[in-house]
Formats: structure tokens, C-alpha cells, sequence
């Protein structure tokens, strides 16, 4: 038995690199620093050993001859998931590139609404160690922080050292929207955070009054969406008077139609705030089971995010055009390659087509796919790089045990070869 | 496998041969003197009417790291505009402004360039700097890393901490962050702009810490030349693209106190305020510094007209330039109190006025300073233009009727404020060799690189003799990178990886006991963590690390 200690951990989007974990052959036990998030993605148990082409098990090399076969004649094959290390994304891409694949991440529906944003407009954003040390004033749109990530406020709000506030815990913390579901955002000290709960429907027009509000302009109503304007304005009148104020949003928690607007607001409003003489930061959460890193290395070896499309011998780029779902549903796709080396959780969409899936091993599938290669996990299995949800970090994940189970690298690099 | 290359002109700087026809041998990736008594050879390219270079190396290029990534997602509409076609030997990817990883190694090695350096690393994220650039086939690459707005060494310098102190906290920084020689990026600017100051002179205090630019630039300048890292300090100065800079520059120029300092993208710190629109050339008085102070090196960062996208660490001096976006879309961000960056699309036209002259400064630049050695051949890549401008830059340094011609379409206002048409230097083959490699890799550091002499690697770059410059530095007949024919006629024909260049200076291992209370108490992970190992360079079977020297004065 090992104990290995400051283990970064690829699933939790804030790249926690302080987890002490014990090592028994190949049974993992979170001893130090683990979260509601982290503690079973490290303890989930090896089922599947063995790659399976209709159902039975085989060898690898089958199994990989067998995946090629069903890509080899393809017009149209999609590969979703996209849920890997950067060495995997880096063999996911070539694949694509050969056999002229949709590339597909499974949560850029969600990503969506930043990279809209993003590209129409800009922003202007912060990381984690920047919030530890400078943010005063943190402002939550539409998002329960505390579930997406348990230990953001322990390691990076109520941390007890910061360069620059002399009092981590008189740091104020606006919610707007949804309410936090626990108690993780109150300080140390007991300083709850100020809610104003909306639906997130309603928050195109709240955060459209709220930079209305930072910009000076009159409004002339009482209340927006049951939230009173004097409250806005008080928001807004502590944005003002921040010193560092950060706003968070997570792009896949507003699932409405155009939410790439509020994206968009938000992100004018803090451009708004930086010409109002003091500094304000934004800080788009995400990056959890490689989601950040499906688009850094698809962003450096296509020139876009990870929704697009090879089959006409260079990538193009459709936000909307190559949702993987979309393209299953209307009879589009000819095959389905899921990578998922993550979350066992994380299934592929019900589809008739031939499926391969390179994943975690322990999926049930409720259709068993014509091929399933059960792969390792990034940072448990093999080393490797994931980003982190701030984007600038990779954090270089650590091997913990000898499982046997290829890399998705490994078994996509395969099957290109095979090609 | 013997390899002869019979018969071109030979301009090799390096030992000081300067078109003599010569034959060139190849052997396990290295150029060798001719063998002694019997040999075959085993493959003869007939190179009588050619002239050859050793491969060419850019100094000074943004081809890896967070900040290009972000320009690239930026620009859907660019890419698409560009689009590059998978071939059986090369990955489809997009082109123009900021290209995809490996249409940037497919389009610097069809120039005839077998080396780029990214010159902003940021510790922080460096692996990611080199897993990109991990992703540039057969180039050689390797970066600068950047210091001197991270609250680290700001805090050093305010507990008035000890030249040595510094010295061994650098050299561990380089070394975390696989570097081979140290940037620093508007002093303390970006780590000002994080406390709402939005600009800081060579001698105006960060309000936090007390420090200025110029202490900066001294104790840093003073670390690389103590560690004995060869190339020295690289310089993006304060109040970049502010009118009146000249005098910034200028002032830091003297400031170093004769300590070897590199002033990067020069064109965009060469200012004045003269004239109708108070924007004047500063080119003239900068050229004299230069030429005065042997302790500087410049690189020119010129601009050329069209779309591009300027990716910087400098987010102060980006946000103020936020206004001057096209399309207007733009980036900033504050990172991880090591330092920043801004991305902030651009396009320069040749009726605008302040283009125009910048276009004349950065010619003016080149043309005054008299010594090739210590002035290097960049648009800062993609900042002032894409780096496959180069062979029109070539062109015009090297043609003046046809420089004086581009000179005579421009906004006229910009022509009066430019001695540019009566300068008549035109550069030679010679000197564009000095500039784009034998130089290059001196002030670099880089052992076996950049010459044509045995015992260098065999980058070599084989051109077809051109009246017109462009047409004979935008493709090259052969490019050999260590020995392997990669191009051919301006494609490539067959793709390598190249090594990555670094250089280990030692530090005081006590150094860490400091950083890692200073990691766990205020940054957001594990010292342990941040260091990057030589495996991840080299585990995929492609990469390696090439180790440099260091100068032999080491203290």
C-alpha cells in the first residue's frame, strides 16, 4: 500500500492539487482533501478489463481492427464525448482529421453561450489565484458554485492568507438568481451572502438592468423580475466600489434560448466597470472531466473550438451545425465514436448507427455498442495534462496505479493507424 | 547516408563566407567536412546557380501559449477565410493571422525557417506554451519566459532581497518553465494594471509596491548576465504604442548601465509627438542609440498592411488599445499574479495615417542601424503582421525603388513625416543572413545552429537566385532541417520534429523552501506541480530537450 499526496484531480474544473490518496494494488482511498465531487470520480472501481465487440469480450487489437472496420467506409462519422487528457484529444483529433469526423464536445451546447460571447465581443477575465488574492466583492450569476465545485470557497474566498485584503472573511458575496444550496459561501466568521433569487429565465433582463444600473443610466422601474431595483442599485454601487470585484457565471447553467446575451451583458458590464476607474474581472466556471481541454487543443490545431467538422479535408467550424445530437437525430451522422475516459455516467446518445465507445472502464450502456474498449482514466491510470476551468492552468496529472488499461491516446492512435 | 549539396553560393555568416561557391556534406543529421580518400556519396543535389543559407531562425514569434490560443479562437472569421486542406503527409489546419500549430510549422519551413522562439512564456502557463509548440512539426523551438510583474519578485524587491536572491530565484524559474532566456513585459505594468493604475513610466511607482520599471529591468538584466544565460534580457518596454515613448526608450536605453538588454518590437516604442497629429518618427535618435550602445540588440516588430491580431502580455497598454479593435472584439485578462495578457485584433491601413508611419518607422529602423548583427528581422508575429510577410519584408529592405514605390501609396501626411525615401541603404544577402541567422542563433545562444560550418546541425535553406526578393524568400527550392529534405519548390514534401532549446543555470536549492510557503499560502497549486519535468517534452516519442551552455563567466 502507497500513499501519494499532492494529487491533482481533472474533475473538478479547479484543479484541487492537494488530495492524498491511498494506493492498494488497484483500489484508490481519498485520505486528505477530498469533496462530494472528487472522492468517488478517485474511487470508482476497475470493472471492465477486457475491450467487447458485440457484447463478447476480445482482444485489444480486435477490438481496434473492429472499430477501424466501422469507420473505414464512413461519409459522416461523428465523435462525441470528447472527454479525455490533452495527449488524448491530441489522437482524437488526428482521427478526425483522417477519417473526416464532427468533433464534438459533449458540453459545448453549454460552452456555447461563452464562445458566442466570445466571439462576437470579447471579455475580460481572471483566474483562481488572482480571486484568492485580490476579489472583494464576488458577484454568483445563475449558478450554485458550491455544487459545481465544493471547495472553491474553502480554497480560493476564505483562504486564510491573501497579499492583498488584510481580511479574507469581510470579502462580500452577492448571489443573483439562483440560491446557493448549502452554507459553503457564508465566511468563517458567519457573514452570510446577499442572495436575490430570479429565475434563470429571467435573467437576461436583471443583469440588462444591472448594467444599465453600472453605467449610470436612469431606469425607471421599481422592480425587475421580483427583484426590487434598489437592489440592483446597491449591486451595482458595490461592483462601483470594489477594488477588485470578480463576476462568475457558469455557461452551461443558463439553458435558455440566446443565453449567449447575458453571457454577453456580463461580460460589456465588466468592460463597463474597468472604465468606471476601478478593476472587475470575469470568471467563466467549466473545465470539468476535460471539457477546457477539448477546446485549448482543438483551439491550437484547428483555429476553433471543439465543434467541428473534417469531412471536407480542413476543419470547419459551425457552433450550431455540428451539434452531434442534431446531426444523430436528422439522419446526418453514419457512426458514432464516443470518448468519455471520465465519467462512467457520461453515455453516449441513443442512436441506431454503429458505436463505438472508448470509455471509462464501468459503463452500463443500455444498448451495448458494437465496440467498447475500456480505457484508463487521466490522472488515476496514466499521466497526462488536463485545463483547468480558468484556462491558462494545465495542471500535469500523476499516474497512481498500474491498472493495465491502455490510454484513450493509445487506442485512438490504434485505430489511425489502422485507417 | 552521405548527402552533397555542389556547387551553390554560400552565405555563411557564421564563418564569415559570403557567397563563395561551395559544396556542403551531410551525414547523421550534421554537416561534415568533406571525407578524407575514397567516398560515396549518396545522394548529390546540384546546387550551381543557387544560393544557400543555413535555415532560418526567428527570434521572436508568438507560436505557443494561452494568448495566441485565445487570438485563435477569437477569429472564426479569419481562419475561415484560409482554410489548409489535409494532404497525405501534412494535418489540415487554418492559416493567415494566427495559424493552427502545424500549418505554422508548414508555412515557417516552406519560408526556409527551421527555428521560432516564443518570446512570453508565462511560468504559469508554460506547459501549455510547449504543448502547443510540441505541436509545430519540424521547426526547433523554445521560449522566453516572462518575469517581472509576477507578485513573486515584486515582494522580493520591496523585503529589499539580494542581487543573488534574485539570481536563484530566476534560475529556478527558467528551469521550472523549460526557457532558454528571460522577457520581461511592460516592468511591473501588468501587475500595476491589477491595482487600476493604467500606465507606469520607467520611473513611476506601482502603487502597491513601490517598485518602478526601472529597478525591474536592472535586477533582471543583472540576473540573466550573472546566471551567464546568453541571451540577454528581452525587453518589452514601458508605454508601448504611446506617442512620446522615444524619450521612454531612449531612457531605458541608458538606464541599463551598459548590462546586455534586447529591446523587442522597437517600431512600437520609437514615438515621437513632432508634427500636425502630434505622432512623429523617433526611428533617427533610437538608430543613434543603438548604434552608440553595443550593448543592445533590437528586433523591429514591423508592421505591414491588413488584418492581423496583436497578442500580448502587456494588458495595461492592450486595454488602453481596446479603442483601435477591428473587428471590434477584444480579450484582457489578469493571470494568476504572475502576469497577464491581451489579445486585441488589428488591421493596419496604408491610408491611416499613424499606420502608415509606423510602417516608415520600423523601415527607417532597420535601414539607420548600421550593424546586422544587433538588429533581427520580426513583425512580432502576429502583431504587426503575420510572420509569412517576411519575404515581402525581405523585399523591402533590400529593393528601395520598390520600398520607395510602396512608400509613394501612402497616406501622404505619413510621407512627409518620414526620411524613409531618402535613405538608400538596401540590405544585402549577407545581411539578411546576419539577421535571420547567423545572428539570430548568437543571440540566442544556440550551439550548432545557424551556420553552415561542420559540426552544425544541417538546417540549410536553398534559394533560386531572384531579382525580385519575395518571390526568392517565399520558396525556397530545398529545406533540409538536420539533415532530412523537408521542402521542396516552397511544399512540403516530408515532416520531422524538431528539439526544444533551454538552458539550466543553477540555482541555490534553498530558493524552493521560500517559493513552496509562498505557493501554498497565496498562488492555487503545489510548487511540485508547477515544475515541469523533462518528460513531458519528451513522452510523447517526438519532443526532446537540447541543452545550451551557459557563458563561461558564471559567477
Amino acid at each position: 500500500m502507497a500513499e501519494i499526496t499532492e494529487v491533482p484531480s481533472p474533475f473538478c474544473g479547479i484543479g484541487t492539487d492537494d488530495l492524498t490518496i491511498q494506493v492498494d494494488g488497484v483500489a484508490l482511498k481519498v485520505v486528505k482533501n477530498g469533496c462530494a465531487v472528487n472522492t468517488p470520480a478517485f474511487e470508482q472501481a476497475i470493472t471492465d478489463t477486457s475491450p467487447r465487440v458485440e457484447g463478447k469480450e476480445v482482444s485489444l487489437a480486435v477490438a481496434i481492427a473492429k472499430a477501424a472496420a466501422l469507420l473505414k467506409n464512413t461519409n459522416q462519422p461523428v465523435i462525441g464525448g470528447c472527454a479525455t487528457d490533452v495527449n488524448g484529444m491530441r489522437a482524437l483529433l488526428a482521427l478526425a482529421d483522417q477519417s473526416g469526423a464532427v468533433v464534438d464536445n459533449m458540453n459545448f451546447t453549454g460552452a456555447r453561450n461563452n464562445f458566442l460571447a466570445l466571439q462576437d465581443s470579447g471579455w475580460m477575465n481572471t483566474t483562481l489565484a488572482e480571486v484568492k488574492n485580490r476579489c472583494d466583492v464576488l458577484l454568483v450569476v445563475g449558478a450554485d458554485l458550491e455544487s459545481f465545485s465544493p471547495r472553491f470557497f474553502e480554497r480560493y474566498l476564505w483562504n486564510e492568507g491573501s497579499m492583498f485584503l488584510e481580511d479574507t472573511g469581510k470579502r462580500e458575496v452577492i448571489y443573483l438568481g439562483q440560491a446557493p444550496s448549502g452554507q459553503a459561501s457564508t465566511s468563517p466568521k458567519g457573514q452570510k451572502a446577499s442572495v436575490f433569487e430570479c429565475a434563470n429565465e429571467d435573467l437576461p433582463e436583471v443583469v440588462a438592468v444591472l448594467r444599465a444600473l453600472v453605467k449610470g443610466n436612469p431606469v425607471r422601474v421599481d422592480s425587475v423580475c421580483g427583484i426590487a431595483a434598489a437592489d440592483l442599485q446597491n449591486i451595482a454601487d458595490k461592483l462601483l466600489a470594489a477594488s477588485y470585484s470578480v463576476v462568475t457565471w457558469a455557461a452551461g447553467a443558463l439553458a435558455y434560448r440566446q443565453a449567449e446575451l447575458t453571457v454577453q451583458t456580463i461580460s460589456e458590464m465588466i468592460k463597463d466597470i474597468n472604465n468606471r476607474d476601478t478593476r472587475s474581472s470575469g470568471l467563466p466556471l467549466g473545465g470539468k472531466e476535460g471539457d477546457q481541454t477539448a477546446n485549448q487543443v482543438c483551439g491550437w490545431t484547428t483555429g476553433y473550438p471543439a465543434r467541428t467538422r473534417f469531412s471536407s479535408g480542413f476543419p470547419e467550424y459551425d457552433p450550431y451545425l455540428y451539434d452531434s445530437n442534431t446531426l444523430l437525430a436528422n439522419g446526418e451522422a453514419d457512426a458514432l465514436l464516443w470518448v468519455q475516459a471520465f465519467n462512467t455516467d457520461a453515455l453516449p446518445p441513443a442512436t441506431n448507427l454503429p458505436m463505438i465507445v472508448v470509455g471509462r472502464s464501468g459503463m452500463a450502456f443500455a444498448k451495448e455498442p458494437d465496440v467498447f474498449i475500456p480505457v484508463g482514466t487521466p490522472g488515476i491510470d496514466h499521466a497526462g495534462h488536463a485545463y483547468r476551468m480558468d484556462n491558462v492552468i494545465a495542471i500535469r496529472l500523476k499516474k497512481l496505479r498500474e491498472s493495465g488499461l491502455p490510454s484513450t491516446a493509445d487506442v485512438l492512435n490504434a485505430i489511425e493507424q489502422a485507417l | 547516408m552521405l548527402i552533397k549539396l555542389t556547387g551553390g553560393a554560400v552565405y555563411d555568416p557564421a564563418s564569415g563566407i559570403d557567397g563563395a561557391k561551395q559544396d556542403i556534406y551531410i551525414q547523421h543529421g550534421r554537416i561534415v567536412d568533406k571525407p578524407a580518400g575514397d567516398f560515396k556519396v549518396d545522394k548529390e543535389y546540384d546546387l550551381k546557380g543557387k544560393i544557400v543559407m543555413s535555415g532560418a531562425i526567428d527570434m521572436h514569434t508568438h507560436i505557443g501559449g494561452g494568448k495566441g490560443n485565445i487570438a485563435r479562437i477569437l477569429l472564426p472569421e479569419d481562419h475561415r477565410a484560409d482554410p489548409v486542406a489535409r494532404t497525405d503527409i501534412t494535418r489540415s489546419g487554418c492559416g493567415h493571422a494566427m495559424p493552427s500549430t502545424f500549418v505554422t510549422g508548414y508555412r515557417y519551413a516552406e519560408m526556409g525557417y527551421t527555428a521560432g522562439f516564443e518570446p512570453a512564456v508565462l511560468p504559469i502557463n508554460a506547459r501549455q506554451a510547449h504543448m502547443e509548440m510540441a505541436d509545430i512539426p519540424i521547426l526547433d523551438k523554445g521560449g522566453y519566459v516572462m518575469l517581472g510583474s509576477d507578485d513573486y519578485l515584486l515582494r522580493m524587491l520591496t523585503a529589499k532581497k539580494d542581487q543573488k536572491a534574485i539570481n536563484d530565484y530566476v534560475a529556478f524559474t527558467m528551469q521550472a518553465a523549460k526557457a532558454i532566456g528571460v522577457k520581461v513585459v511592460n516592468p511591473g505594468g501588468i501587475n500595476a494594471f491589477k491595482f487600476n493604475q493604467r500606465k507606469l513610466d520607467l520611473d513611476e511607482q506601482n502603487s502597491h509596491y513601490g517598485v518602478t520599471p526601472r529597478e525591474i529591468l536592472r535586477v533582471l538584466a543583472t540576473a540573466v548576465k550573472e546566471l551567464g544565460v546568453t541571451h540577454p534580457l528581452h525587453v518589452h518596454g514601458c508605454n508601448l504604442g504611446v506617442p512620446g515613448n522615444v524619450d521612454t526608450t531612449l531612457d531605458t536605453i541608458q538606464g541599463i548601465g551598459g548590462l546586455p538588454m534586447h529591446l523587442t518590437h522597437i517600431q512600437f516604442h520609437s514615438y515621437g509627438t513632432e508634427g500636425d497629429f502630434k505622432f512623429s518618427s523617433g526611428a533617427a535618435q533610437i538608430a543613434e542609440a543603438i548604434n552608440k550602445n553595443k550593448n543592445i540588440t533590437i528586433d523591429v516588430g514591423q508592421i505591414l498592411f491588413g488584418q492581423t491580431v496583436t497578442a500580448s502580455g502587456d494588458n495595461m497598454r492592450q486595454h488602453a488599445n481596446h479603442k483601435h479593435a477591428s473587428p471590434n472584439k477584444w480579450v484582457t485578462m489578469d493571470i494568476e499574479c504572475d502576469a497577464g495578457c491581451g489579445v486585441v485584433p488589428f488591421k493596419y491601413k496604408d491610408k491611416n495615417f499613424v499606420n502608415a508611419l509606423q510602417w516608415a518607422i520600423g523601415l527607417e529602423t532597420f535601414l539607420l542601424v548600421d550593424d546586422p548583427w544587433r538588429i533581427f528581422l520580426t513583425t512580432d508575429h502576429p502583431n504587426g503582421a503575420p510572420f509569412t510577410s517576411y519575404p515581402h519584408l525581405i523585399r523591402l529592405l533590400m529593393d528601395r525603388s520598390f520600398r520607395n514605390d510602396m512608400l509613394a501609396t501612402l497616406h501622404p501626411e505619413a510621407q512627409k513625416m518620414t526620411t524613409l525615401a531618402s535613405i538608400e541603404r538596401e540590405y544585402s544577402l549577407q545581411e539578411i543572413a546576419i539577421m535571420t541567422r547567423a545572428g539570430a542563433a548568437r543571440l540566442i545562444g544556440l550551439q550548432d545552429r545557424g551556420g553552415l560550418s561542420a559540426g552544425n546541425w544541417a538546417d540549410i535553406t536553398v534559394y533560386t537566385d531572384n531579382a525580385d526578393r519575395q518571390k526568392m524568400f517565399e520558396k525556397p527550392d530545398y529545406v533540409f532541417k538536420d539533415g532530412e529534405l523537408v521542402v521542396v519548390d516552397g511544399k512540403v514534401v516530408h515532416t520531422t520534429w524538431g528539439t526544444t532549446h533551454v538552458v539550466k543555470p543553477d540555482f541555490d536549492a534553498s530558493v524552493e523552501k521560500d517559493l513552496q510557503r509562498y505557493f501554498d499560502r497565496f498562488l492555487t497549486m503545489k510548487l511540485g506541480n508547477f515544475t515541469i519535468s523533462d518528460d513531458e517534452i519528451t513522452e510523447d516519442g517526438r519532443g526532446s530537450l537540447t541543452v545550451h551552455p551557459l557563458k563561461g563567466d558564471v559567477a
